[in-house]
């Protein structure tokens, strides 16, 4: 039952015509939105032009250290994302090494997993298998990474007294913390939480409507749906939790002390 | 540190309670003091001149060097927890963080005991958190403080937010405390309050304790 139909470049121009019609309206009405929606429209364009070119020529030569490379700069790339999201970060290189660490390490390993034995390409490394599916682990990762470290970072200025009351009446360090930890665990688990939750009744999923739309049976795309999502919450939660321990770990030290001097400031 | 030597002098032979030597953080000291048991010593001095950082010190709240034993007891031999079980500082503003005041509470039977003395009403620890006055707050932290019987007290201007009869009431707790064989390390800028609580009174300056003996009060 392939149905898969090839646009054309011209099918592809034309859906440019609402883009276009926001901007006339931006004009029109003064908004003062037409030049940035050009913008990122021509920069998204130039993007998926060069990642296509890019995907072809990695695709043909099928290597698995330009698979790995490639994978790696993803990582650093989505590291710098959750570095610039947060407003406070930790001092030195730990501002960006604990999320960037935290969030390649689960995705390495539930991507890897993954490969080796779920979706079994041959071979494993396939990177038209690997790299869409270590994207989408890493895409939600980095969102579920930076809210978390965002979250605490603030929490744990805002809350410096109310901390340091609980030390003073003789908790851990672990123990003290341990309500404004579990903030940042929620608000970094939230997105993918309601992505699950909305999954199927509010939004059908990119990447299952991408396989429907090229002609995969629904059936076999909710399979490989299912499979994406149960990997992408269970690399997240691991990239959420390692990074925010590693985080509540470096801004507290072996005696017991908050040190909000491990952080930027504002 | 000719202040530490003329202490020794003053608290005789006798093993002090708590021994402070050469603390020094980033803002003050190197200082020393020595505290005899059930008694009570006052500091005062400029804003900023770090007095509350000297108290966090003692309790290893800020990193700081020094050296300081509690009834034989050195600081680094034991972890800071167990640390601040003994030694209870008490900060000029009180922490909160869940809603009901009774959630504060892990002692909460022994700090009851407190309540009354304290002027606080026997079903406080069901009130909500942010329906109390700084005054209700600051005297629910003494007893919070309290309920641990911690062995040494460091209060920081513990009556600056209270009103005559309460801060009649928590003077009147350091007194028993003092009596059941606590030491206090009280900073007040109420030099009448120093004088009333306090057997010896000190100035802090940057790089030592001053001995008040008396003139400067008022």
């Amino acid at each position: 039952m392939n149905s898969y139909i090839t646009l054309s470049y011209f099918d592809v121009a034309l859906a440019s015509v609402f883009i276009i019609l926001n901007g006339v309206i931006s004009i029109a009405f003064k908004l003062g939105l037409a030049k940035k929606l050009l913008f990122v429209s021509l920069r998204m364009v130039a993007q998926l032009l060069l990642v296509g070119l890019l995907l072809n020529w990695i695709f043909a030569l099928s290597s698995p250290w330009l698979t790995g490379l490639v994978a790696l700069a993803m990582g650093l790339f989505a590291g710098r994302e959750i570095r610039a999201r947060q407003e406070r970060r930790l001092t030195g290189i730990w501002g960006y090494s604990i999320g960037t660490g935290a969030m390649m390490f689960s995705g390495i390993l539930v991507a890897i997993v993954a490969l080796t034995t779920q979706i079994q390409p041959d071979p494993w490394w396939s990177p038209r298998f690997a790299l869409p599916l270590f994207g989408m682990i890493l895409g939600n990762t980095m969102t579920g990474v930076a809210l978390a470290l965002d979250t605490l970072a603030m929490t744990v200025d805002r809350e410096r007294v109310a901390i340091e009351a609980r030390l003073l009446l003789g908790m851990t360090r672990w123990q003290a913390m341990r309500p404004f930890v579990q903030q940042s665990l929620r608000s970094g688990f939230m997105p993918i939480i309601n992505a699950m939750a909305a999954m199927g009744i509010v939004s059908l999923p990119g990447m299952m409507t991408g396989q429907i739309l090229s002609g995969v049976d629904p059936q076999e795309a909710v399979k490989y749906q299912v499979l994406i999502m149960l990997l992408i919450g269970g690399a997240t939660g691991l990239g959420v939790i390692g990074a925010t321990l590693a985080s509540t770990f470096r801004l507290t030290d072996n005696r017991h002390r908050l040190r909000l001097d491990m952080m930027t400031l504002k | 540190m000719s202040s530490a030597a003329h202490l020794d002098m003053s608290i005789g032979e006798n093993s002090p309670h708590l021994d402070i030597q050469n603390l020094k953080t980033e803002i003050f000291g190197p200082l020393s003091l020595r505290l005899a048991k059930g008694e009570c010593v006052s500091i005062r001095g400029k804003s900023g001149a770090g007095k509350s950082i000297f108290l966090r010190a003692i309790v290893d709240l800020d990193p700081n060097e020094g050296h300081i034993v509690l009834d034989g007891v050195e600081r680094a031999s034991i972890p800071a927890y167990d640390w601040r079980r003994k030694i209870a500082l008490l900060p000029a503003e009180s922490g909160w963080w869940a809603d009901q005041v009774g959630e504060h509470f892990e002692q909460a039977e022994k700090a009851r005991e407190f309540f009354e003395n304290l002027g606080l009403p026997s079903d406080v620890l069901s009130w909500q958190v942010r329906r109390l006055s700084t005054g209700e707050k600051q005297r629910l932290a003494i007893a919070r403080a309290l309920s641990f019987e911690p062995e040494i007290l460091l209060l920081d201007e513990p009556t600056a937010a209270l009103d005559p009869q309460a801060t009649e009431f928590v003077e009147e707790i350091m007194r028993q405390q003092l009596t059941s064989g606590a030491s206090i390390i009280l900073v007040t800028h109420d030099a009448g309050q120093a004088k009333r609580m306090a057997s010896r009174s000190f100035l802090l300056e940057k790089h030592s304790l001053v001995e008040d003996k008396g003139e400067k009060l008022i």
